[in-house]
């Protein structure tokens, strides 16, 4: 395969044949690098276009809540992320520095991401509706330095708690003007000015290929929240996952819907479309369907990547609503976060006129791996096969959720196509994550032999494409959104009437999952609606609503194993009415099998699930 | 049904929001404020909310109503509106 310049687009028009002569030097080549050597994510997604005749074309169009419109141009994206970059650096922040913002979509999101990376700092998006305890935790495992935010969110949620975040060295609020600065704390100051004392001029010190760049936090089953990190080279997956998936060509309008709170919004709402020069959509209001029709309308989008939910909820709202917006500049609708069931593609592909393109991929991965394509058929409630680049397998598994070995110590691979196991991925890919930040035994664990693996179950059909099954573990999957119950719990049982709480995701056809708590009282208290009320808004007011359980239902006892954890599989299965037997035995449940602990007390005594760490304040 | 005060019905809205976010005070909402971006409820919520005022009313409200009821009044005089009947 000959390596094409970089005015070539990216397209995969034969999937087969990419895949059989693809090599990674194919994208290495289409990146510019830094002009002194090194490689950066920001340069490769804004000064190059400056350099190579597309300075004034559009990089960002935002949308304000209230409907306003403003334009940045590779020039101006390039000019602000500079003075963002000497902004730090004027505060004494070198290369290595973590910032992390904690917005809605607004400008100054965009600005702190890539002025960050220009800066040679470590970026970390925290989700705006998080509550000041995941806040918290996040920004103490992250040793986060800078924090980014509005004035708004600061009084809610990060004031608060200011005095629990020692490795805060600056907060830096958006917003208008000087504004006045609450409280007398040094460290907050007003990031307008700096910005306009800052120069426009910045050298991006030599960053490398595996400089690290970005830092992103996920839930896992147990403990604290894991720090996941990404290096500059995680640019190429961006990079050529924009164009094999999303198709994007530079006249493209594209808009990515997810909530830069999480990975996709920085792969996908920043990186990705930046990397092609094409004008991406930043919307700042919450999802309502009648917005988003008259968004792609009135801005012609092109390639729209969106979630599962918002399909659902759209498909819900009917075709009328579709039917009386011009959507005819669409040619392509991506959708990530959880598996798109077959109606949802169906309903979209007639709803809109084009393919719809469900992908799988996950924070540790940091872009695309298994993809539909453009031009493949597309095969509604299949994930599609992997990128060209990637290889993945399906692993056996046994009874205790561990992979199976062959005599010599390797994981097997199941070829079967009726057979489910565990989706893996070759290790060594670009956007790879590097490690989880303070946990490098969890990091080896995450892997086995060659295999990076997944935590979801899947199986590969005859022709090569993957379907996705399950989650291995009990991390909970709400509206694309990551939820850890052992964080949920931790809040829960901070609760002064709560003894104990097991916290599962009940199947919403519309949210994926949702959270449902079950809880254990306190000897001497009394459940009453009163107190129910009380706990869902504790729960809440650490967590924020999107983490938080939107039900909490108080047991007598929960069922737990012979080594004190709670069973949250059989809390499940009982809530979903399933045989609870086949699901007992994930767990190595009690002699008993299904039998619940006479007085609801995990052995030893403890009354906290997991016994140690990650308790809320 | 009986009844067609909107005193009541705010008390019925402001209910329906406690039992679905017991953290939020809609008394510190302007009446004509986006009530979901001022409380920091998300569509989750929005859909939980109408399904309890729904249970207190006996209305069903469909999801292609909920872009018009943003605030407090739009949602008592929605109330109002749809307990008085055609």
């Amino acid at each position: 395969m000959t390596l094409p310049s970089l005015d070539d687009p990216l397209r995969l028009d034969d999937y087969g044949a990419t895949r059989r002569a693809f090599d990674w030097d194919l994208v290495t080549a289409r990146l510019q690098g830094l002009p002194g050597g090194g490689l950066n994510i920001a340069y490769e997604a804004v000064d190059r276009h400056v350099a190579n005749g597309r300075r004034d074309h559009v990089a960002l169009r935002w949308i304000s809540r209230r409907g306003d419109l403003i334009d940045l141009t590779y020039d101006h994206l390039r000019r602000r992320t500079n003075r963002f970059a000497d902004a730090l650096a004027s505060l004494g922040h070198g290369p290595g520095v973590r910032v992390a913002t904690l917005t809605g979509r607004i400008p100054d999101l965009y600005v702190a991401a890539l002025g960050t990376l220009k800066a040679a700092g470590i970026y970390a998006p925290l989700f705006s509706a998080f509550g000041p305890e995941p806040i918290r935790q996040r920004v103490e495992l992250g040793e986060i330095e800078v924090l980014v935010t509005t004035p708004r969110l600061f009084a809610r949620k990060v004031e608060p708690i200011l005095d629990d975040l020692p490795s805060l060295r600056h907060v830096l609020l958006t917003g208008e003007g000087g504004g006045s600065i609450p409280g007398d704390d040094a460290r907050v100051l007003a990031l307008a000015p700096l910005l306009a004392e800052a120069s426009e001029e910045w050298r991006i010190p030599a960053t490398t290929p595996d400089t690290p760049a970005l830092l992103h936090f996920t839930s896992g089953t147990t403990g604290t929240p894991k720090g996941v990190v990404h290096v500059h080279r995680a640019v190429e997956v961006h990079h050529l996952t924009g164009g094999y998936v999303l198709d994007l060509q530079p006249d493209d309008v594209y808009w990515c819907t997810a909530d830069p709170g999480w990975v996709t919004g920085t792969s996908y709402g920043i990186i990705s479309p930046l990397t092609h020069g094409v004008t991406a959509i930043v919307d700042e209001g919450d999802f309502d369907a009648d917005r988003w029709y008259s968004v792609v309308e009135a801005n012609r989008v092109t390639v729209w990547y969106t979630a599962p939910t918002a399909i659902r909820m759209m498909m819900r709202l009917g075709l009328d609503a579709v039917r009386s917006r011009d959507l005819s500049s669409l040619r392509l609708v991506a959708s990530v976060g959880e598996p798109l069931n077959p109606e949802a593609v169906s309903w979209a592909q007639d709803a809109f006129a084009v393919p719809v393109l469900d992908n799988w991929w996950q924070t540790e991965t940091g872009g695309i791996m298994v993809a539909n394509y453009r031009t493949e058929p597309v095969r509604p409630g299949s994930m599609g096969r992997p990128l060209p680049g990637i290889e993945a397998a399906i692993l056996e598994r046994g009874p205790d959720g561990e992979l199976r070995l062959d005599g010599d110590g390797r994981p097997i691979e199941l070829t079967d196509p009726e057979a489910s196991g565990e989706l893996a991925l070759r290790a060594g890919w670009p956007s790879m994550f590097r490690t989880y930040l303070g946990q490098p035994d969890r990091y080896a664990a995450s892997f086995a032999g060659d295999w990076y693996r997944s935590g979801d179950l899947a199986r590969r059909d005859a022709d090569g494409y993957y379907w996705f099954v399950g989650r291995g573990d009990d991390v909970i999957k709400s509206a694309g959104h990551l939820i850890g119950p052992f964080e949920v719990e931790s809040a829960l049982v901070a609760h002064p009437a709560v003894a104990e709480a097991g916290v599962i995701g009940v199947p919403d056809e519309t949210m994926g999952d949702v959270v449902k708590a079950f809880v254990t009282l306190a000897a001497g208290v009394d459940d009453t609606p009163e107190l129910r009320r009380d706990l869902l808004g504790h729960a809440r007011r650490l967590l924020g609503p999107a983490v938080a359980p939107r039900e909490i239902e108080v047991a007598d006892s929960l069922p737990h194993t012979r080594s004190g954890k709670i069973m949250r599989r059989l809390l499940k299965a009982r809530e979903l009415g399933l045989d609870e037997g086949d699901l007992s035995t994930l767990e190595q449940p009690d002699a008993g099998g299904a039998d619940l602990d006479a007085d609801g007390e995990p052995p030893g005594g403890g009354a906290r699930p997991g016994g140690t760490g990650g308790v809320a304040r | 049904m009986t009844g067609t005060d909107p005193q009541l019905d705010r008390q019925i809205v402001v209910d329906a929001i406690a039992d679905v976010a017991p953290d939020v005070d809609p008394a510190t909402v302007e009446a004509d404020e986006d009530l979901w971006y001022a409380l920091e409820l998300d569509s989750m919520d929005q859909l939980r909310v109408m399904t309890a005022i729904g249970e207190r009313t006996g209305l069903d409200i469909p999801e292609r109503d909920f872009p018009g009821l943003l605030t407090l009044d739009d949602l008592t005089a929605y109330v109002t509106a749809r307990r008085a009947g055609p």
